[in-house]
């Protein structure tokens, strides 16, 4: 058994990459992260050669870097950093766009990496494809075209792969232009610098010289920095570089390409897609059937998972004896991996449209046309789908951040989305509209519909907002003055069999690493709420007088009462009347704060907790006239439409969401992300709660 | 000199300099967007902004402010 080694995949964005991914892997891919960025690591055996493995980097124009994700490229290529350096690295190149995407290999070959260009959309390219043999020569290292479409040249591509990886000999640097007297004199004072670990090479000391400097790379050792500075890199050296790499590109490898391809069906969809109405029509017709999956066509499969689940905690409990096993497994074991699973539908419906709009060249559309509007809160138009998925739900809005190109926008973005109106928020609502406010209209309209208009406008504004204050204030989410160029790729058909393996994928690491963070709370919290599980010193015999309730309506409110009194008895509840002095000026009492802590599981699960700490059981109806009816020791009603008014703006801000948090953590890789969005959200919640009760009741209210 | 903002669209011109603070002209630069290079506005983003310009054969989404910083000649 020989060791394990690694072969890089790496090309533009757009390229077919992952046809060529999936034809050269044979499924079981690992899915990781990459060390404190927010970018997939996915490694796979390459098919029929258990002892290589595919590492895939993703898309990229340029090895030039400037944060820790786009460092990844090299890093892997080189094998820096904890990467395993690889045997060789295939490089998609796409026929139609021969010159940008044989620009990041002329890098590689700088760097001395041994490389395999995989030609992909040769058949899209038609008569102008270049000849592979002609490439090849060029390039000095195996062309092989490949059409991920049919499979046709995969077996090529993986005898050429292996090929490459067998050579033992070290991969000569190649260089396309001659860097000027001046320009070698600051690589070789660079290259002096560098730690052992980095291999002494031309090609990585003119990567410091073009990535050091306005940059947050982790890993530059400072004697590398102090070297860069001191040679005093300029503009004058990217113009060298990149311009002396085009040239080559320009008189060696466009002269290869037949004819101009031909771009007319692109076109004419454009013509249509991208048109002033018509394109925006169609846009928006996109956008709601996309919101509406999540929002309303995913509820029959996340209604049945409820149902399921339900009845497995019935079949537990008729089976059990009352008590700590049986409670366990119903409400927090059953009900943990329900509150997983109940995600799937939203998660696997998003992820197979993203991927059919994503192939199909429209994602990219999607950010040309809104880019106007969502750069207006220091975000670009890739960050439009994702929010609008936040007005389903939060987790599989995260999760969409993958589709953005920079980590900086795709944390932004996440910081923003748990303040959209998620569905989860919409029970809370309606049970205090209809609980706490009159029904009177107001222009002809009913108060309770404005009251709830008003909620979903609120959200929006505050997210922009949030956008907007996050992006100037937080260090790591400043907007940098980098171009925000997009490629607009040619429309091409989808491939199922790709979209349906990266909704998998999508699905699966979901399952594993948020989906153990998100039962482990529920857990967690059912202990909180179950604990210590005594009633009160003098409280009533609940089992006698249920034995002695002369009928069923009796029983039920004995045991109502029985489980208001355990409730009301539980850590959770202490910490609910721990945290009353500070939720008192919001207007809460501490049952509300028992509301607030149980619906950390999910929003909705205040509705069911406030019903069992009033002694009502989970009938909403007796919920809404409890909470009507309640009035404090002095006669007063407690729950004002002004504390309902308040309650509404904190669940509106607060991030009331482990599930939410969960998906963070696995997204960011750690919890400074999840931390920092629960802090400014319940700190932003507390504030305007505060102002919005204390104002109202100077006010009069 | 015009900048690529100020020429119409469908107007082919070759790039005659890339302005801007260094990490922003080189990401420019390395899109293909290089001197000397054939470029084209293929069209303006319904809201105005961004435009599509036609380079190296391939379609590119780019801001107004970012093509304020191309300059060009016809």
């Amino acid at each position: 058994m020989t060791a394990t080694r690694h072969i890089a995949l790496l090309g533009n964005p757009n390229t077919g990459k992952t046809s060529v991914w999936n034809g050269l892997t044979g499924g079981n891919a690992k899915v990781g992260n990459y060390p404190g960025v927010t970018v997939d690591r996915r490694a796979a055996p390459l098919r029929g050669h258990p002892d290589l493995e595919l590492v895939d980097v993703p898309g990229a124009y340029s090895l030039v870097a400037r944060s820790a994700d786009e460092q990844i490229a090299l890093d892997v290529a080189l094998g820096l950093n904890g990467q395993p350096a690889p045997a060789a690295v295939v490089v998609c190149v796409d026929a139609t766009q021969l010159a940008r995407s044989l620009y990041i290999l002329v890098q590689l070959q700088e760097l001395g990496v041994r490389c395999v260009v995989a030609l992909t959309m040769a058949d899209e390219a038609g008569p102008a494809a270049p000849d592979a043999g002609a490439l090849a020569a060029e390039l000095g290292c195996p062309v092989v075209p490949v059409v991920g479409r049919t499979g046709v040249g995969l077996t090529a591509l993986r005898q050429a792969v292996v090929a490459a990886a067998a050579i033992t000999t070290a991969e000569p640097a190649r260089w396309r232009w001659t860097p000027s007297p001046a320009l070698a004199a600051k690589l070789a004072t660079v290259r002096a610098a560098f730690p052992t670990s980095w291999p002494a090479s031309d090609g990585l000391a003119l990567w410091a010289l073009q990535c050091v400097g306005d940059d947050e790379l982790a890993a530059v050792p400072p004697a590398v920095r102090d070297a860069v500075v001191a040679a005093a890199p300029d503009a004058a050296v990217d113009d060298e570089a990149v311009l002396g790499r085009y040239r080559w590109l320009d008189d060696r490898i466009a002269v290869l390409m037949k004819t101009a391809v031909d771009r007319r069906r692109t076109e004419r969809i454009d013509r249509v897609l991208l048109h002033r109405g018509l394109g925006l029509v169609i846009f928006a017709a996109v956008m709601f059937v996309l919101f509406m999956t999540l929002f309303a066509w995913s509820d029959p499969a996340i209604t049945f998972i409820e149902d399921r689940f339900a009845w497995l905690g019935q079949q537990v409990r008729d089976v059990l004896p009352d008590g700590l096993l049986e409670d366990f497994l119903v409400n927090g074991v059953i009900d943990g991996v329900g509150a997983v699973i109940v995600f799937l539908p939203q998660i696997v419906l998003l992820f197979f449209l993203l991927g059919l709009l994503e192939d199909f060249g429209y994602l990219a559309r999607v950010a040309y046309l809104m880019d106007r509007i969502m750069r207006t809160m220091g975000l670009s138009g890739r960050a439009f789908v994702p929010m609008l998925s936040g007005f389903a739900c939060a987790v599989p809005a995260v999760m969409a951040t993958r589709t953005m190109e920079r980590q900086r926008d795709r944390i932004l973005t996440m910081m923003v989305i748990p303040l959209m109106t998620c569905s989860a928020r919409l029970p809370v609502y309606t049970l205090v509209i209809a609980a706490l406010f009159p029904s009177q209209t107001f222009g002809g309209l009913s108060t309770k519909g404005l009251l709830m208009v008003a909620m979903y406008a609120f959200s929006v504004v505050t997210a922009l907002a949030a956008a907007w204050v996050l992006a100037r204030v937080v260090k790591p989410l400043k907007a940098k003055r980098l171009p925000f160029v997009i490629e607009l790729p040619p429309y091409r058909a989808p491939r199922l069999r790709d979209v349906g393996r990266m909704m998998l994928a999508k699905t699966w690491s979901f399952l594993r690493e948020a989906g153990t963070v998100i039962l482990a709370c529920t857990i967690a919290l059912w202990a909180l709420l179950y604990f210590p599980r005594d009633t009160p010193a003098g409280a009533p015999d609940y089992a006698a007088l249920a034995a002695a309730a002369p009928d069923d309506e009796a029983r039920a409110a004995v045991e109502h009462a029985r489980d208001a009194a355990l409730l009301e008895h539980s850590y959770g509840a202490q910490l609910g009347k721990a945290i009353e002095p500070a939720i008192a000026p919001l207007g809460f009492d501490w049952k509300i704060g028992v509301g607030i802590i149980g619906a950390f599981a999910a929003r909705e699960v205040f509705v069911s907790t406030l019903g069992v700490i009033h002694g009502v059981g989970d009938d909403e109806g007796s919920l809404r006239q409890r909470l009507t009816d309640e009035r404090g020791p002095d006669g007063a009603v407690v729950y004002t439409p002004l504390v309902g008014l308040s309650l509404m703006v904190f669940f509106a801000l607060a991030c009331q969401c482990m599930s939410t948090l969960g998906v963070i953590k696995r997204e960011t890789g750690g919890y400074r992300w999840p931390l920092f969005l629960l802090g400014y959200m319940t700190a932003l919640a507390w504030v305007a709660s505060f102002l919005v009760f204390q104002v109202g009741r100077l006010l009069g209210f | 000199m015009p900048t690529l903002l100020e020429v119409g669209q469908r107007v082919a011109v070759a790039i005659e300099a890339v302005d801007g603070e260094r990490g922003f002209r080189r990401r420019l630069l390395e899109l293909g967007l290089c001197p000397g290079t054939t470029v084209r506005v293929t069209n303006v983003a319904p809201l105005g902004d961004p435009l599509e310009i036609e380079v190296r054969g391939g379609r590119l989404s780019i801001r107004r402010d970012e093509a304020a910083q191309i300059r060009v000649r016809r």
